[in-house]
């Protein structure tokens, strides 16, 4: 018997889900009329009475104090009648409403409703299956808008599906049965035109080059190869997995001529960590790097520390909020997936959006609107990440036209590790254990679709690439893990990521052999091919080699705790990758033809630098400073990110430090997080990270220079010491089958080679994302395509000895003094100051790398020695913004010299030395610090900057004012408070213009 | 490098006086559960001895509640909070374990559910009072529509509850999307406010005490409670649940402006934080 259960909000009490349906028809301009009111619903299925269904609502699913309820059978007119005293009857009375419902498509992960299912079976009641859904009524629409709210608003097609009007459905649909069948394809006898075919349909995403060399191998095997098999090698050379275009060959061609790689990652990036190993000698605090699936580093006598960011950009762009959800639970998997098992100790999350207010008319077709994504894409984040109880502590979000059709999402873990828990590795004949969640039939292809471009018909072909996570799923299997890890239950393990069971067996069994029975793993419902189940991505599932002595151990451990754990094989010393479904082998592969016998590509990479040309300032550039400064403060890079932030736990596992907000009213941009992650000890981690894409179009060497001075920068900023950062470059790009993209990709990997090894500061993880482009026709039949911005995240994990010694970037107290440390250069090129007066040109920020290393010791000897209150970093609208910033979250107004700026003047063009005054407001030139510097430690704070350009430019005042004093002429480097003000602004007010765009 | 961790320089205070009974603490686990290692941390702290047990033990072995005098639950999401936020753990307690955490209850024990574990207590009926229908009222969705995580400031009203004893005000973080209090009616509302049943309560951050009636606007009062309630207990003052976090504020660097608000030349001079308080007085009532 089946049942409907609608829960509806009473009259008096608030509608969530209805009230975010308004503000969406309003914001994509479907209706400003329209009324809605919502309940949430539960299908009940199993041997049941009205009136068990009556005790489950009464017990379980209905909260008497608010809501009201219905029950009845479906199609029963009774449920389309609103509870008497509910919102929705108030709110619409004897007017006409249409019912509308919405619900997950079959096998679509509910964790609401696997929650419910066994929670009724406690209560005794014989339920077979629950699926949730939710009801909207709404009125006030005609027809046209009623469907693009519903495909727009109500329901994610990716996803649900809709149905308006009563449902008229009498029993849950659990999937159907299988019917084992061992497919081959034949392969042979194709020509190349056949080949490319099988490749585009069969969602492989190969060259031609790849699909002859498989074909050669079947050649010599004599056989045609099965389906699974050729999924198998597809996901494993994937461009996700294998990472080919960055470390293969490549021809660069530059400005300074030509240089060819081998191994483009390996000689730049790696290779500089190696060097700085090397030098470190016995002080080489790096453990595991870019081998794993996290970096690591040493941190205290007894615990190393991970860091992974990775990007799930192309599922964000289909289904904002199951595509961030997912992202977030992979990387939290990669965490637990390191050496024996690390325990995630905070999230880091970045995000690059198109502006939300884009009009939905400019949007092209097959894209959702900004707005949606980057609220789904918060939810998912929020959702994951809080449910696992780890702290989301740092991020950022960027804003540019060029992410209309790719929105990114990095997401980033921390873990903390033993230090005799740092390697793995599986022995011949441990099992093959998989733990936690069920396979299903969610992200088949995840992995190949990831590698591929999207066009506007994405969404039909690679819906199955969509998943929705379950947190607690994860939470569980983290709690048995760490459990097991220190019973030493197990030899390796790794997370089930992108490829499924054939990327997590494939790599571990690499060097042994793994013979797999497929009709082992337990599925979530009936209907999979042994395929299916073996390249599925659903989530939360993580595989261990466990030694057989071992495993009724972890199998009682799991189950102790409600976990899922199962044998599905055994790392047999074969060499051979076996797989069988029903005593049959469906697939043989051999281990170094799946990992080594792909054949090598040769790349041709082009960059040719932007013509310089100088900056244009406006003619009023000089006089209106204060609007130009408002202007920056409220563009949405800059803007506050506070309905983000709040949104995360940001303070669970008690470790926090300094917070993402920080001063006097807790709401101030801080520059990195510091966390401890041994909650019994001071020693403290600390993340910040680097990102400018309006650098890129300018020279891609000094975006990923500037990021990456930024990054540590911000570190340095809160107390971290700069001789122990790492560094996570994090590469979103477009088709680097295009020269021009891969050339400006490889001349950002030598800036991070180079910037690397003069700070000192290795890379030890990294990922890349590319084929960030969208491909649409326009109404004419035109095709266009959307390249993102080159992007480059750096993400940088410090440390600090006391946390105590940790300083934040609100002024504290008026009276000190305020420092200007680093050196002012003319660099507006790709500035917010260009990008709020619609400038162009100028010279893109440099990093001057050995004085940037020298300021970042300097500064941090200041931090440690107590010599300094405050500190902020510059970056996104130079000195004024900072200064800004630092005045309003701390409530103290701040007087300033532009006068007593260190600056290279003299090296400036005439149109840079009449705007001096501007220049030195907006400049974004790298390594530099405004400080707050109580006046009985000005001297020791000189000392300890004694080496790098610092000045005193002003202090901070008795007043809620920001005043800059100009220039009279050539910045002397001395204060001058005679010369009129450029600057001189309300703090409410500079606050406000901060606060109020993104203050939703 | 300096490899020397700094020692936590309030652990001191763990070795509990000679002849101290230390009671034992049982810190709940559960699917979701997430704070239960802080929550631990601070109740070791205050001298007690805490210890993390998962629910499906106790539901195979109810009497293990025998060895205890605290019961904890503590933050997290139980069951993702599926259904709404607390039900279903609440649920398995009232019918798989009602009978023996009544006993426990009727022990001379003490109860306590931090954010997600008050949720739990006032579902399981842990809260509800001898002879009363229904909870005293439930737990829904923030007026603001959203989870959010920031800092709130509490008052103590009335000396009913035992781990507010002697305090007067204090700062604590809220994280959660489910936390505002609805009495099941108004008369429910008056007879715990007469009886100093609603002991905690949101107060203005920068205007300093505020009395019960007087409404305490969003952000301040960050859900929407009615009476500004953050906190409840039961008519013994034995069983208290809040929202807040006190876990999360023990030591000083977790203050959101610690960096500020102390004198930080003095870092070995830096206060604990308000937090701790709590589990002292949950401890004291055993010394």
């Amino acid at each position: 018997m089946l049942f409907e259960v609608d829960i509806y909000p009473r009259v008096g009490q608030p509608d969530r889900m209805a009230s975010d349906v308004i503000a969406a028809a309003r914001d994509l301009g479907i209706s400003h009329s329209l009324q809605a009111a919502s309940a949430r619903g539960f299908l009940l299925s199993g041997e049941l009475t009205q009136a068990d269904v009556q005790r489950a609502t009464k017990l379980l699913l209905c909260d008497s104090v608010v809501e009201s309820v219905t029950i009845a059978r479906p199609g029963d007119t009774e449920l389309s009648q609103r509870p008497h005293d509910s919102h929705a009857e108030a709110l619409f009375g004897a007017e006409q409403a249409t019912e509308v419902h919405v619900l997950h498509k079959p096998g679509v992960m509910d964790p609401v409703a696997g929650s419910t299912r066994q929670a009724l079976r406690d209560l005794g009641l014989k339920i077979d299956d629950v699926r949730t859904l939710r009801k909207y009524w709404v009125a006030r629409l005609d027809d046209a808008s009623l469907d693009e709210l519903c495909r727009r608003v109500l329901a994610n097609d990716a996803i649900e599906h809709v149905h308006q009007g009563p449902l008229t459905l009498d029993h849950l649909d659990t999937g159907r049965p299988y019917v084992f069948q061992k497919i081959t394809t034949q392969i042979r006898d194709l020509d190349d035109e056949a080949l490319l075919r099988l490749s585009r349909e069969g969602q492989f995403y190969l060259s031609l080059a790849e699909m002859r060399t498989i074909q050669h191998h079947f050649r010599d095997q004599e056989r045609e190869p099965t389906d699974v098999e050729l999924e198998t090698i597809a996901q494993t050379w994937s461009e996700h997995c294998s990472h080919k275009t960055l470390k293969g060959r490549i021809a660069y061609r530059d400005e300074h001529g030509e240089r060819n790689f081998d191994n483009m990652l390996k000689e730049t990036i790696f290779a500089a960590t190696q060097e700085i190993r090397r030098k470190a000698g016995s002080n080489d605090w790096c453990v595991s790097v870019f081998e794993d699936n996290a970096g690591v580093v040493k941190f205290d006598d007894q615990h190393h520390v991970t860091f992974k960011v990775e990007t799930h950009n192309h599922p964000s762009a289909l289904e904002p909020y199951g595509g961030a959800n997912t992202g977030l639970g992979g990387v939290i998997r990669d965490t637990l997936g390191t050496g024996l098992g690390a325990k995630p100790v905070c999230n880091t999350d970045v995000f690059c959006f198109a502006p939300p207010e884009t009009p939905a008319e400019d949007l092209p077709p097959g894209v959702l609107h900004p707005k949606r994504v980057m609220q789904g894409v918060v939810s998912g984040v929020r959702d994951y990440g809080n449910r696992m109880g780890i702290p989301t502590v740092n991020g950022a979000v960027c804003f540019n036209p060029r992410y209309v059709g790719n929105p990114l999402v990095y997401c980033g873990n921390v873990g903390l590790l033993p230090q005799d828990m740092a390697f793995g590795s599986a022995q011949p004949d441990d099992l093959i254990v998989t733990v936690g969640g069920r396979t299903g039939r969610d992200g088949i292809h995840g992995a190949t679709f990831s590698s591929a471009e999207l066009t506007s018909e994405s969404e039909e072909l690679s819906g199955g690439a969509v998943q929705i996570g379950n947190a607690i799923t994860e939470k569980m299997v983290v709690d048995v893990i760490l459990q097991a890890r220190d019973r030493r239950l197990f030899t390796a393990i790794t997370d089930c990521g992108a490829g499924g069971f054939s990327s997590a067996v494939g790599e571990m069994g690499e060097k042994i052999g793994a013979d797999v029975n497929l009709e082992q793993a337990p599925l979530k419902y009936e209907g999979l091919s042994y395929t299916e189940i073996w390249i599925s991505e659903a989530q939360e599932r993580m595989v261990l080699a466990v030694p057989e002595e071992h495993w009724p151990e972890l199998e009682q451990l799991c189950q102790s705790e409600g976990v899922e754990a199962t044998v599905i094989g055994r790392f047999a010393p074969t060499g051979k990758l076996t797989l069988r479904y029903q005593q049959q082998i469906v697939g043989e592969l051999d281990m170094e033809f799946l990992h080594d016998g792909r054949p090598p590509i040769i790349r041709d990479a082009n960059y040719a630098p932007a013509n310089a040309t100088p900056i244009s300032f406006p003619a009023n550039s000089g006089q209106d400073a204060n609007s130009t400064l408002c202007q920056i403060l409220s563009s949405l890079n800059v803007a506050s990110k506070e309905w983000v932030i709040r949104q995360y736990d940001h303070e669970v596992q008690a470790g926090s430090v300094v917070k993402p907000l920080v001063g006097v009213d807790d709401n101030g941009p801080s520059d990195a997080a510091v966390v401890r992650p041994v909650i019994s000890s001071r020693r403290g981690i600390v993340i910040g990270c680097g990102i400018n894409p309006n650098y890129g179009d300018f020279d891609t060497y000094h975006m990923a220079a500037s990021a990456i001075d930024e990054a540590v920068r911000n570190c340095v900023a809160v107390g971290a010491d700069p001789a122990r950062i790492a560094l996570l470059d994090n590469f979103c790009w477009g088709n680097t089958d295009r020269p021009e993209q891969l050339g400006s990709l490889v001349r950002a990997s030598i800036a991070c080679q180079e910037l690397a090894l003069e700070l000192g500061c290795p890379f030890i993880s990294g990922k890349d994302s590319l084929n960030n482009e969208f491909r649409y026709e326009d109404p004419d039949g035109q095709s266009h395509s959307i390249i993102i911005p080159p992007t480059l995240l750096i993400s940088a994990l410090g440390q600090i000895d006391d946390a105590r010694r940790a300083v934040t970037m609100d002024l504290k107290q008026f009276g000190n003094l305020l420092y200007l440390v680093g050196m002012t250069r003319n660099e507006l090129g790709g500035s917010h100051f260009s990008l709020a007066t619609d400038g162009s040109g100028g010279d893109v920020p440099s990093v001057d790398a050995s004085r940037a290393r020298q300021t970042f010791a300097s500064v941090h000897a200041a931090i440690t020695a107590g010599h300094v209150r405050s500190c902020h970093d510059l970056s996104e609208g130079g000195l004024a913004v900072a200064a800004a910033e630092m005045a309003f979250a701390g409530g103290i107004g701040a007087k300033l010299s532009l006068n007593a700026v260190a600056c290279d003047f003299t090296e400036w063009d005439a149109a840079a030395q009449g705007n001096a005054a501007t220049v030195l407001l907006f400049s974004e030139s790298n390594s530099r610090f405004l400080c707050e510097v109580p006046r009985n430690k000005a001297d020791a704070f000189e000392t300890a900057l004694a080496d790098v350009p610092h000045s005193q430019i002003g202090e901070t005042v008795d007043s809620s004012r920001l005043q800059i004093h100009g220039l009279s002429g050539i910045p002397s480097g001395e204060l001058d408070d005679t010369v009129a003000l450029v600057i001189d602004a309300d703090l409410a007010e500079l606050k406000s213009a901060w606060q109020t765009p993104l203050n939703w | 490098m300096d490899e020397i961790q700094t020692p936590f320089p309030n652990s001191r205070q763990r070795s509990a006086k000679p002849g101290f009974a230390q009671p034992r603490v049982l810190v709940l686990r559960s699917p979701g559960a997430n704070c239960d290692e802080e929550t631990q941390f601070a109740f070791n702290l205050a001298g007690a001895q805490a210890e993390r047990i998962h629910v499906n033990r106790v539901l195979e072995h109810p009497a293990v509640l025998e060895d205890f005098q605290i019961l904890c639950v503590p933050g997290g999401f139980s069951y993702g909070d599926d259904v709404s936020a607390g039900k279903i753990l609440g649920s398995q307690l009232e019918y798989r374990l009602g009978e023996v955490l009544q006993t426990f209850r009727q022990r001379d024990t003490l109860a306590l559910g931090i954010c997600n574990g008050f949720q739990v207590l006032l579902k399981s009926g842990l809260l509800t009072d001898d002879g009363e229908p229904a909870p005293p009222g439930t737990l829904t969705w923030n007026t603001c529509g959203r989870y959010e995580d920031r800092w709130t400031k509490l008052r103590v009203d009335g000396g009913r509850c035992i781990f507010l004893q002697g305090m007067t005000e204090m700062e604590f973080p809220i994280a959660h999307a489910e936390g505002r209090f609805l009495p099941r009616d108004d008369a429910t509302l008056a007879k715990m406010q007469s009886a100093g049943q609603l002991p905690l309560r949101y107060t203005s951050r920068s205007q300093g005490d505020k009395t019960g009636s007087e409404s305490v606007p969003y952000p301040d009062n960050p859900n929407g409670s009615v009476a500004n309630v953050a906190g409840i207990c039961d008519i013994t003052g034995r069983v208290f649940g809040l929202m807040p976090h006190p876990e999360r504020f023990i030591d000083a660097t977790q203050h959101p402006q610690w960096t500020r608000k102390f004198d930080v030349r003095d870092l070995d001079g830096l206060p604990p934080g308000d937090g701790l308080a709590i589990f002292q007085k949950a401890v004291r009532y055993f010394a």
